[in-house]
């Protein structure tokens, strides 16, 4: 099926991203349409399941001082069914308290692929704009959950965790990365405690200098506050289950 | 608490409770480890099996796995039972009302099924599943003869409706049309034309009603619509006489996760004789709609019962139906794979846990169907989900819910496409719901054999339904 001017089904494929019009082979679809609907199917999962590679984020991050941290998940499969245990260090995963202000953590979440394309710029965009906050080193977590921020952030003695998470790929964005500010955190931090800005992944979503803008000012307003989550429910987005 | 046991094999096998023997009893799947309370070894699972078959149905109005004083689902469960039509398997223990269940099934005896209902609580029913395969699943389902209407007439023999669900990323008014157009094209829209809406805002709530009530009456099409928001959003709606249709309402299987919902059962009866009173059905005067699915308890941290003791996921989901069926509902059905693979893992948990949501629904007397669905972090796929549908198609599913190509971009995960529906209807020899039709067959969808006509743009039907999605 050609899509031209004079096409009387491009005016529903004009009207929504929604996949319409994809004409029938019998009651089934055409392999074109089905291969298509396939592949981004296929490119989700592996945006799931390709493992984190530390090292390309650490080059990403051109010696900024790094630690490295798991959850107790075990593996993929358990970090997939277990989210409490994504939630949780690994049993004798220990951080060094160095009292600077933010801690900054690179999680892997439900989309590695983001962290790889979109965490080390992220994170870069994020520290140039520290000004009048001390930053400690940037912590790289695997098999993570949003929370297990709250124990990093505990552990080193920050006073604001900033969480940069792959989210649940979608068929159309399997590499957008969210962040998850949480003041004063520690283990036991409800989800409704944080604010979140989601959906960085430029060029399609929301890019690197204007996410990194949008949670400095976030930050501002935390420490002023004392606090994050509903408190601020104006200056960020709604919160997406974590 | 009764704790009950049997030795296996020299082994002994104890189970503390009644929740803990359901628990134990359940085919595994990862909600269950995750609450702590499934089985621990497979001989352990089929002990609890051996155990649950010896219990009295009785058991389950004397003894209760979410307490009666603290929740109000039980108190509904236990106050609405019917022992009049609870006589007929009164005597029985789990294992003979299987047994006595496929013997009916297989006799093709629909009314000795069927008017169980009022007479089964969600935990005999929970029960009794957690003993069958799915073959008997399957066998038993498509006995249960549920029939509802509106302006269509859903659940008879030989026919599977579906809902046509046109969600956008921003509700726009074109978007959402467009999509409509496309499924009815392709003759889906039977069971509802129901949107989750990008907002829960009450104007656009409204919008969306009026939007999709234009639709209808510009083509005479005898279906209903439903825009999922909240109920306290649909009052809204009807102190302002939009078009409500149907009352939508997500809804779990205890007290403490309704609150979660932000829904109580008065709620969810003053929603009802609102939408009543606009009088809108042709057919019938079913005006609620309702979704549940395994998991949602859990995720609300509100699963556990007596002691604190959890309950497992399924026999709460059934204790959800309890509260669907107060209401007399039109549509409910499970949304099977959405919730994650941290409640259902993989494609084989997400086709039993389908056919167990169709085969407790239908049994408790409700217009079951299923969101036949999966996220992008289960391991599910396609596959697994033409697998499910064909089985609910033989297990005589009221209906299945379609959207665009699979893929829901709004919601961002994948349900049943159009096709899916065409390619099981004729797959099984059913049709669509026969009001809906006999409106495919005037607008000329249909051909000779009763078929959903591949289109040009150019033919009647396609020129007179693009109409509506032109800018």
């Amino acid at each position: 099926m050609t899509v031209t001017g004079s096409d009387p089904w491009a005016v529903l494929r004009a009207a929504t991203r929604a996949r319409v019009a994809l004409g029938r082979a019998g009651d089934g679809l055409p392999t074109a349409r089905e291969l298509e609907f396939r592949l981004a199917h296929a490119v989700a999962r592996d945006a799931v399941h390709t493992p984190l590679d530390p090292a390309v984020v650490r080059a990403g991050l051109d010696g900024v001082p790094v630690l490295e941290v798991r959850s107790a998940a075990a593996d993929r499969a358990e970090y997939l069914q277990r989210p409490d245990l994504g939630r949780r260090l690994a049993p004798g995963c220990t951080l060094p308290r160095d009292g600077a202000d933010v801690a900054v953590v690179l999680a892997d979440g439900l989309s590695p692929r983001a962290v790889h394309e979109h965490g080390a710029a992220l994170a870069r965009a994020l520290l140039e704009r520290l000004d009048g906050w001390s930053v400690g080193p940037v912590v790289i977590a695997t098999q993570a959950r949003v929370a297990l921020g709250d124990e990093i952030g505990a552990q080193l003695g920050a006073r604001v965790v900033l969480v940069l998470i792959g989210e649940r790929p979608g068929l159309s964005s399997a590499d957008s990365l969210g962040v998850y500010l949480t003041w004063d955190p520690r283990p036991g931090r409800a989800d409704s405690e944080r604010n979140c800005v989601s959906n960085v992944r430029p060029p399609h979503g929301l890019g690197y200098a204007e996410a990194a803008d949008v949670v400095v000012r976030l930050l501002a307003s935390a420490r002023e506050l004392g606090a994050s989550g509903v408190a601020l429910k104006d200056e960020g987005p709604a919160l997406p289950p974590a | 608490m009764t704790v009950r046991s049997t030795t296996l094999g020299g082994h002994t096998y104890e189970f503390a409770s009644l929740a803990d023997l359901l628990a134990k009893a359940t085919p595994a799947r990862s909600g269950d480890v995750l609450a702590g309370c499934a089985a621990g070894s497979a001989a352990q699972r089929v002990a609890a099996q051996v155990v649950l078959a010896d219990l009295p149905l009785a058991t389950f109005l004397e003894e209760q796995v979410v307490g009666y004083d603290e929740d109000d689902v039980t108190r509904l469960i236990l106050d609405t039972h019917d022992p009049v039509a609870f006589a007929p398997v009164a005597g029985l223990t789990v294992g003979e009302f299987r047994d006595e269940l496929l013997t009916w099934a297989a006799e093709g005896d629909e009314t000795a099924i069927s008017s169980l209902a009022r007479g089964l609580t969600p935990e005999m029913v929970a029960a009794t599943s957690k003993l069958m395969r799915n073959a008997d699943l399957v066998a038993v389902g498509r006995r249960a003869r549920v029939v509802t209407g509106l302006r269509s007439t859903l659940g008879l023999p030989g026919r599977l409706a579906s809902r046509l669900q046109p969600n956008h990323p921003t509700d726009d008014p074109l978007g959402v049309t467009a999509s409509i157009v496309d499924g009815l094209l392709q003759g889906s829209g039977d069971a509802v034309i129901g949107i989750n809406p990008a907002t829960d805002s009450p104007a656009r709530t409204v919008a969306l009603l009026e939007l999709v009530d234009a639709v209808i009456r510009r083509y005479e099409i005898p279906t209903q619509s439903c825009v999922l928001a909240h109920v306290t959003t649909t009052l809204r709606a009807l102190e302002q006489r939009a078009p409500v249709d149907l009352v939508f309402q997500s809804v779990a299987g205890t007290q403490a996760a309704n609150r979660g919902f932000g829904v109580t059962l008065d709620l969810l009866a003053e929603a009802r004789a609102g939408a009543l009173e606009l009088g809108r059905g042709t057919v019938g005067r079913n005006v609620t709609y309702f979704e549940t699915g395994q998991g949602s308890a859990l995720s609300a941290d509100a699963h556990r019962g007596i002691d604190g003791v959890p309950v497992d996921q399924q026999t709460l989901e059934c204790r959800a139906y309890a509260v669907a069926r107060h209401f007399e509902p039109l549509l409910v059905n499970t949304v099977v794979g959405f919730i994650g693979p941290e409640y259902l893992y993989d494609g084989k948990q997400v086709v039993r846990a389908g056919l167990e949501d169709h085969f407790c629904g239908k049994l408790l007397g409700l217009p079951m169907g299923v969101d036949v669905c999966y996220t992008n972090h289960a391991e599910v796929d396609a596959d697994d989900t033409d697998t499910l549908t064909l089985l609910l198609g033989a297990a005589g599913c009221s209906f299945v819910i379609a959207v665009p190509g699979s893929d829901d971009v709004m919601l961002h995960y994948q349900s049943l496409s159009f096709s899916d529906v065409l390619t099981t209807r004729r797959v099984l020899g059913l049709r669509p719901a026969p009001e809906f039709e006999a409106w495919l067959t005037r607008m000329d969808l249909l051909d000779a054999d009763g078929r959903v006509r591949t289109l040009a743009a150019d033919a009647p039907a396609a020129r007179a339904l693009l109409a509506a999605a032109r800018p």
